[in-house]
This record gives structure tokens, sequence and C-alpha cells, in this order.
């Protein structure tokens, strides 16, 4: 298995308050899946993104990732985890805003130590994989929204990661340019990535091959999705 | 290797930052700016006059000492107390020479001015010098042609001079001076030698001298009265206590003064000088670390300050850098260079204005002012001291930030 999570807590103490956000979670995820997370707001969603992305720590439970035990990792450990096996995109693409398309795409391997040469061989392939080749020396502020969420993408896969997490891709774009991004997913998808879908949009979840409903944070259902 | 690429990311986000917020940066550093261009500056000028100062001093040598009536360094009150002393005579230099063990040489030695002629050419304001042949010796006194005063010169107080090589210049021009007659005050001296040009130290023109017998010279000006200087060339300068010690005791001997009597007389020596100059300079020094300090404590919390905003400012862009896999310490490093580009590029401007300044009073002065390396890196240095130890605290914050909370600020 990629993914295994066992009664999976993780409480907030907000002052004396105690605020279960994740009250045991059972997992198991192989590779090559395509998985949709949805719930509405305050079910857990959110903090169970962390937890697999190596954001945060569980407060109970184990969190296995490619064998490894990630939940008792401290920060140093988590980030090196997060920069090899786990690629993020999020609603609002995170680009940093004064660095080029390809500078952007970089970034992940700048904090593993990739050397320059290897480093813009690897991000150009990461660009022409997500149809930017012509764009790389483009600031964000210069690319429109798809473009910056395909940058986005090209980013999380420069390293060659173990998971894409993917939090609303589509949230901030309109829904021909999402619908193109999530082609890209698909496509992804297609070439043996394992990817983990953050939505709350019912037609977006539809796109993966299972789809996992969270609620008072419990799964509350976990299907397969018939195409 | 590693450590290295993301330096040099640091260096990369430092640099975009800085064209990002000129303005702000260059105000942020004003109080490195300030502080370095203060203490190249004041280093220079104080180093410029280290040089001309121990280019002037070093015609007194380490190993000679100065018997005489009065001390180089003296209170103005004092004046007047050493005044009643009694003079210092030939006689006692030629005691101090007999029993002194620890001298090479013992030159008495008075002076006068007087005006000096051949034919119809005159210098005026020659130093006249009346001494004995160690003179040669104690004051370095050597001839570039002819010859110095012979003890028998001196002994039978005949009418030879040893002149000055501007005197010979003035006097005699291209002809040899050599055996000519020249009138000095009104008598008549052989010249026998000419001496090397030796250059000018602390206003006095070494090059406008005449040096003849000191029996001669009482005879011909008198100054039976004055009281004579007693130069001692030491064996080696390592000795100099010893041999102040000594000569102390001799002439306490020679003067019988008791026990409880104090010297009445002083010996001089180079090192009183010294220490005088770097009295004076030793609070030039401090004016220097002073404003320096202070401007670069100032300029440091500036620097601090100007993180600060920029830690909070980039928290969003923390939080992106966190996610996809920077570490703490990676972060850190990352605002301390920025700290340390930000004061060093304060330190740059202010060598390069300190350099300005130092050409500024290089011209409108007569002051000679030298920029060392050692000063320009050492000035650099505290910069980046400075960035280092004041962008340390906002670095750190930086690094302490929660990924999670980063990247949901905005």
């Amino acid at each position: 298995m990629l993914i295994q999570l066992e009664k999976i807590e993780k409480i907030y103490e907000i002052g004396t308050v105690k605020v279960p956000a994740l009250r045991g979670v059972d997992l198991l995820l192989g590779k090559n899946e395509y998985v949709a997370i949805m719930g509405p707001s305050g079910s857990g969603k959110s903090t169970l993104m962390n937890i697999l992305g190596c954001l945060d720590t569980p407060s109970g439970g184990t969190y296995t990732l490619n064998d490894i035990n990630v939940s008792e990792m401290d920060d140093d450990q988590l980030a090196e985890i997060r920069n090899r096996e786990i690629g993020f995109v999020f609603q609002t693409f995170n680009l940093l805003p004064r660095a080029t398309a390809l500078h952007n795409v970089e970034l992940p391997l700048i904090y593993n130590g990739t050397s320059a040469v290897q480093r813009r061989k690897q991000a150009l392939e990461a660009l022409d994989q997500v149809g930017l080749a012509d764009r790389v020396h483009h600031k964000p502020n210069e690319l429109s929204g798809g473009q910056r969420q395909r940058v986005a993408i090209a980013r999380a896969l420069v390293n060659r990661p173990s998971i894409l997490l993917a939090d609303e891709p589509t949230g901030n774009l309109d829904s021909r340019t999402g619908d193109e991004i999530m082609e890209i997913i698909e496509d992804l998808h297609e070439q043996g990535h394992t990817i983990i879908l953050v939505t709350h949009e019912e037609y977006i979840a539809e796109h993966s091959n299972r789809i996992i409903r969270l609620r008072d944070g419990l799964i509350e259902r976990d299907e397969a999705v018939h195409k | 290797m590693r450590i290295l690429i993301y330096m040099w990311e640091g260096v990369r986000i430092a640099f975009d930052a800085l064209k990002a917020y000129k303005m702000r940066s260059i105000l942020t550093t004003l109080g490195i700016i300030i502080g370095v261009t203060t203490v190249i500056t004041i280093v220079a000028l104080i180093q410029g006059l280290n040089q001309a100062f121990s280019r002037e001093i070093s015609a007194i040598g380490t190993d000679t000492l100065y018997i005489q009536k009065f001390p180089w360094i003296m209170n103005d009150n004092d004046w007047f107390k050493y005044r009643n002393r009694k003079n210092i005579t030939l006689e006692e230099s030629e005691r101090v020479r007999q029993l002194s063990t620890l001298s090479l040489a013992v030159a008495p030695s008075i002076a006068t001015r007087r005006t000096a002629k051949f034919q119809d050419k005159s210098v005026e304001s020659v130093i006249i010098f009346g001494t004995n042949a160690d003179y040669m010796i104690t004051s370095n006194a050597v001839p570039e042609y002819g010859r110095f005063m012979s003890e028998n010169d001196v002994h039978e107080n005949r009418p030879v001079c040893v002149i000055g090589w501007e005197v010979a210049q003035k006097l005699f021009d291209q002809a040899d001076p050599l055996g000519k007659r020249i009138n000095i005050g009104g008598r008549k001296f052989r010249v026998i030698g000419v001496l090397e040009k030796k250059g000018s130290m602390f206003g006095f023109n070494q090059d406008i001298i005449g040096i003849i017998p000191i029996g001669a010279f009482q005879s011909a000006f008198g100054a039976q009265r004055r009281s004579v200087e007693v130069e001692v060339k030491i064996k080696s300068p390592e000795l100099i206590e010893e041999a102040e010690y000594e000569l102390t005791g001799i002439m306490r001997r020679i003067r019988k003064l008791t026990p409880e009597k104090e010297n009445d007389f002083a010996i001089n020596k180079q090192s009183m000088l010294l220490d005088t100059y770097n009295k004076l300079t030793s609070t030039l020094w401090a004016v220097a670390i002073g404003v320096g300090a202070i401007s670069l404590l100032v300029g440091g919390i500036g620097i601090m300050n100007i993180m600060l905003v920029s830690v909070t400012e980039r928290t969003h862009e923390i939080g992106i850098r966190m996610a996809i896999g920077a570490r703490g310490r990676d972060i850190l490093v990352q605002f301390l260079i920025e700290a340390v580009v930000l004061s060093l590029s304060g330190g740059l401007i202010g060598v390069l204005v300190g350099f300005l300044a130092t050409w500024v009073v290089n011209l409108a002065t007569e002051w000679v002012t030298v920029i060392s390396p050692t000063n320009v890196l050492l000035s650099f240095g505290f910069a980046g001291a400075v960035g280092i130890f004041f962008g340390y605290y906002p670095a750190r914050k930086a690094a302490a930030l929660n990924p999670i909370e980063a990247l949901r600020y905005e």
C-alpha cells in the first residue's frame, strides 16, 4: 500500500476547549489510485488533506507513507518527505509572484540540492508536459489563471512525487479552463501518478475512480465511481 | 552542495527584494552607511597621521637617549620648575662619556642660528651645532663626501665645519666646497665635509645645518652659560631601559644628589614622544570606534526592523516554500542572507563614501590619508556581522512559522 491511515485523530485545542477534527480515520490507498475526498466544511476534509500532505501531524493513530511511518516525524523530516513524496496543487495556485514560471517549477529541486543544470532540465520537461514550453520566462502576473495552475502542476510534478495532492484545483478557474486542468490531471493519472483530489464539487469528484466522503471527522462513505 | 544551492537562492531572493524596494533598502542601510563611512574616514586620517609621524620620528633613534635640562613633554606650569635647574655642562658630558658602560657614543651639543656666507652668497638661519666627533654616530650625521670632525679637530678647537646638504647647494652650487673657508656668524671655518640629504623633521629642515667643534662654538658664540644637550647612543635598542638607569645614576653621582632629592635633569627618548602621540590619537580612535559602533547599532536595529516587516509581508511565500519542502533552517539561512546582503550593501556604499570623503580631505587639506585593505575589510566584516546578528531574530521567526498557517496568510 502506498498510504495507510490507522485510526487517525486530530484534536485542535482552542484555549481550553478541545475540538476534534478527525476522530479515527482508517484509509488504504494503492499506487496509481485516483481518489476524491469530499465533505462539507467542518467535516475534517482540510485537516485530512494537511495530514496526508505531511503539512501537519495527527494527534493519534499512524500514517504510513511508502512504508515509512510519518506520523511521528519532526518538522525537518516532514519537509523532506513533502519535498520528495508529495506534489501540491492549490486552489489559489500559490506561485511566487516575482519568480518566472521556470524558477517556480525549479523551487522544489532547489530544496533538495539538485544542481542548476539538472534543475533546469527537469523544470523544462515538467513545463513541457503541461504544455507551457513557450511560457517559461513569464511571471505569474503575465499568465492566465489556467496557465498559472499548469505552472503549479508542473511544480508539483517536477520532483516525481509519489502523490499529487490537488486541493480544489479548479476552484478559481472558469469551467472551460477547469475542464482543461482536470484533463491534465486525468492524463497524469493515466501515466501512472497517484492522485488525491480534495473538492466539494460533485462533478469534479466524478473525474476520479473513488470518492471518500467525510462527515464530522469520520469517513461516511467510501465508494467506487462507475463511469 | 545542497547548502550552496539554497544559499544561492537566498542571494537571489535578497537581490529581488533590494530591487523591489530600493528606497526602503537604502533608508534601512543608512545607519550602516554612516557607520562604515565614519570608520573608514577617521581611520584613514589616523593612519595618515601615523605614517607622517613615524616618518618624522624615525630620525630620533630608538637607541638614543638625550640628557637635557628640560624634558620633552611637560605641563605649562612645570616650565618654571625646570628653568631653575642647573645647566648641563660640557664637563658633565665628558664624565658621562667616561663612566657609561652601555653607550656607544656620547656627544654634547649646543646650537644657535647664524648666517653662513661664502663670497657673495649667503644662507640665513643655519642651525649651527657645537659638538664632538661622536655626534656623527649619535645623530647619524653621515658625510656624503669629505669627512666628519675628528677627535683632534674637536680637541684642538680647530675652525672646521661639516655642512648640511642644502647649505652646500646654496653656497657652492656645483663647485666643490671641500677646503673652502666659509663665514659663519663672523668667523671663518674650513669646510671638511658635506652631509647626506636628510629632509625635515617636525618642520625643522635637517639640511640647513652646520657642525663645528664645541670648543670653537663656545669661543665664537659665547654660550658658556648655556645648557648642553648630551646625546647618548646605546649599544643596542634593547638596552635602553638599563642605559637610562645607568645614566640617571651617573648624573646623580656627578651632581652629588642625596637620595631624597629629585633628579635635576631630564633623560629624553623617542618613546616619550610616541607615548604622547599615542595618547593624542587614542582619543581619535575612541571617537571612530564610538561613532562607528553607535551607527552600526542603529543600522542593525534598522535592519532587524525591516527584516521583521519583510518576514510578515512574505509569510505566504514562506508557506509556499515550506509546502514544497523548505526546512526551517533553509528559510532561516535565506532570511539571514537577505539581512547580510542588505548590511553588506550598506557597507559597500559606506566604503565608497568613505573613499570619497578621504579624497575630499586630501584635496582640501594637507592631511595625508591612508586607506588600508585591512581597514576596508574590517569595516565590511563588521557590517556583515551586524547583518547576521540583527537578522537572526527575524530569520528565526520566519523559520518557526507553521506551514499551514503561513499558507493561509494573505
